[in-house]
């Protein structure tokens, strides 16, 4: 009785491992050529093609609210002219890697786990394996590293977005000075927060990517399991996410001191 | 010339649950064998652990020297280029066209040029009569032409070792005949090794030089072709003969009860043996026994009218 009571308490250790131990055959695979080239333009264009509009759609509300919070609560302190440079440093150490893994998580693994699940359960990945071929070296790497790029250029484009957002309701709706905006813009913000965000979207699409690939590929029991799987991977990887967000943006802060204004 | 496999008691389960135990047979080099058991005996689950897609909990499947079930993945994927496998549902990729799925193990293991692998993949696609469907997709034809291009792509590579798995189910019987025979001149022409996992007992009777059975989480027999059709085995001559009376019952074991019932019943003579299919230009196969020979060097007296041309395959009781 006790042994099975052990096996249930350590069975979310065990999954934990195997996932780590998948990630760590895609490093390995990593190196091993040739190189799926093809497969990764591909899959980049594919994993592009279905975030980039709603990344977009995100992104201008996140930083509008932002605007309208910072810009409310700045304005009692009587600090307006550093309402640009909080709007600026809230979208591009935050929201621009939290947005960009919404979406890299929700639509592009997503998409990642029910194809990889498809395979699966169609038995494609085993006739790939039985044909002499990695499916992590010819599947799966390319797609980690397609995430992950894809990653890096939705985090560029969701930080331009969502100033651009915050600019306009700063100076439109909440008749701020354009110039103080823009002006402050540097006051709080430095170049080290622009590469947080970067790494931060790195990591997110490692993540996303790895946890996508690995529920698809352990699909199993028909097509209720490949949707099981999609459930799964989404969920997996925001609580993941989220996490890993905020041991990032911890020691950022340790590392990086604050600019003083 | 083909592989020999040599499996040594084998035993796989999932969980707690026992699939088979204690395997052992060899499958002789260049021969064509079936593996038969009723559905769910786990036939499918022993193919894949040949080509180590599973790991069995023990024994060993020694292929060219090589241990499958405990050599590093590496040697794993260099062995399987030895093999051509056929899945139940021909596991083609979805996002390819036929042309690309049998042209896919060239483009990636060899560097022959376009027009060479252009040639290859329309010979293999003729070969199972699919010429003119080369740019359908997967998604787009019937399971049965599913399957013929699984076996074109199974055999792209000239595998030393061809797998089946359940190349007849799906399939109408003049296609399953067409396919026996495409086995067997196959097996003329590369010499390859064939396993055809199956429950289709006309194919069972008449193609292969060796017979496997798999019942009740073992396996119950496995030797030459007439020694199983001649053998008095209650499970054997039940399967192979496709009758109600014996140990298997709807649900894997018949209880006592049901065992009880039947005890009187006689059991209906054995059918005669068929003889084996040959290659349809005639020239036998390296591995063809002579009808009867078996019988003859072991003293068994086959069932009356076997070996006797054109006799009929209906089976049963």
């Amino acid at each position: 009785m006790a042994s099975t009571v052990a096996t249930r308490v350590l069975a979310p250790v065990g999954t934990a491992g195997k996932l780590f131990a998948f990630a760590l055959d895609v490093v390995v695979a990593l190196f091993k050529r040739p190189f799926q080239l093809r497969e990764f333009i591909q899959q980049a264009w594919f994993i592009a093609s279905v975030t980039i509009v709603p990344t977009a759609l995100v992104a201008i509300p996140f930083g509008a609210v932002i605007a309208l919070q910072v810009g409310g609560l700045i304005k009692q302190f009587g600090a307006q002219s550093f309402t640009g440079s909080a709007s600026v440093l809230a979208v591009v150490q935050q929201a621009a890697p939290i947005g960009t893994a919404l979406l890299i998580a929700g639509a592009g693994g997503s998409a990642i786990a029910a194809d990889l699940g498809a395979r699966k359960i169609r038995e494609e990945l085993d006739a790939m394996m039985v044909l002499g071929i990695d499916p992590v070296q010819r599947l799966v790497v390319p797609r980690v590293l397609a995430t992950m790029m894809v990653a890096i250029f939705l985090n560029g484009m969701v930080s331009v977005v969502g100033v651009a957002g915050g600019y306009f309701f700063n100076v439109i709706l909440q008749h701020g000075t354009p110039g103080a905006y823009i002006a402050s813009f540097t006051a709080l913000a430095q170049l080290p927060d622009l590469w947080e965000g970067m790494f931060k979207a790195l990591m997110f699409g490692l993540i996303a990517a790895i946890v996508a690939a690995y529920k698809g590929m352990n699909a199993a029991g028909g097509p209720k399991g490949v949707g099981d799987a999609v459930n799964e991977s989404v969920v997996i990887t925001f609580l993941m996410l989220f996490v890993v967000n905020f041991v990032v943006s911890a020691i950022f802060l340790q590392l990086v001191p604050p600019k003083m204004g | 010339m083909g592989v020999e496999i040599q499996v040594t008691d084998l035993t796989k389960s999932f969980g707690k649950q026992l699939i088979w135990g204690d395997v052992t047979l060899t499958i002789p080099a260049g021969e064509i064998c079936v593996m038969l058991g009723p559905s769910g005996t786990g036939k499918s689950v022993f193919l894949k652990t040949l080509i180590g897609l599973l790991k069995p909990d023990r024994g060993s499947v020694i292929i060219e020297g090589v241990d499958i079930a405990t050599c590093p993945e590496k040697q794993l994927y260099e062995i399987r280029k030895l093999f051509g496998v056929l899945f139940q549902d021909g596991a083609m990729f979805g996002s390819m066209t036929l042309y690309d799925n049998v042209a896919f193990p060239l483009r990636e293991h060899t560097k022959k040029h376009e027009s060479e692998i252009r040639d290859i993949v329309m010979e293999k696609m003729e070969l199972v009569g699919l010429l003119g469907a080369e740019d359908k997709l997967p998604g787009e034809i019937s399971g049965g032409m599913r399957k013929r291009a699984g076996l074109a792509r199974a055999l792209v590579l000239d595998p030393e070792i061809v797998l089946c798995d359940e190349p007849d189910s799906g399939l109408d019987p003049v296609r399953t005949s067409f396919l026996n025979q495409l086995i067997v001149d196959l097996n003329a022409q590369i010499d390859a090794t064939f396993l055809i996992v199956t429950h289709d007992i006309n194919t069972a009777r008449s193609v292969p030089d060796n017979i496997g059975l798999l019942y009740h989480k073992h396996l119950a027999m496995f030797g030459p072709r007439e020694m199983l059709l001649s053998s008095e085995e209650p499970v054997v001559r039940q399967f192979l003969n496709a009758q109600k009376v014996g140990p298997i019952g709807m649900s894997e074991e018949k209880d006592a009860d049901e065992l009880e019932a039947e005890k009187d019943q006689d059991l209906p003579p054995l059918p005669p043996i068929p003889l084996q299919l040959e290659p349809s230009n005639g020239i036998p196969r390296r591995s063809q026994r002579a009808p009867g020979e078996w019988c003859r060097t072991h003293g068994v007296e086959p069932p009356p009218g076997s070996f006797e041309p054109n006799m009929t395959m209906a089976t049963g009781a």
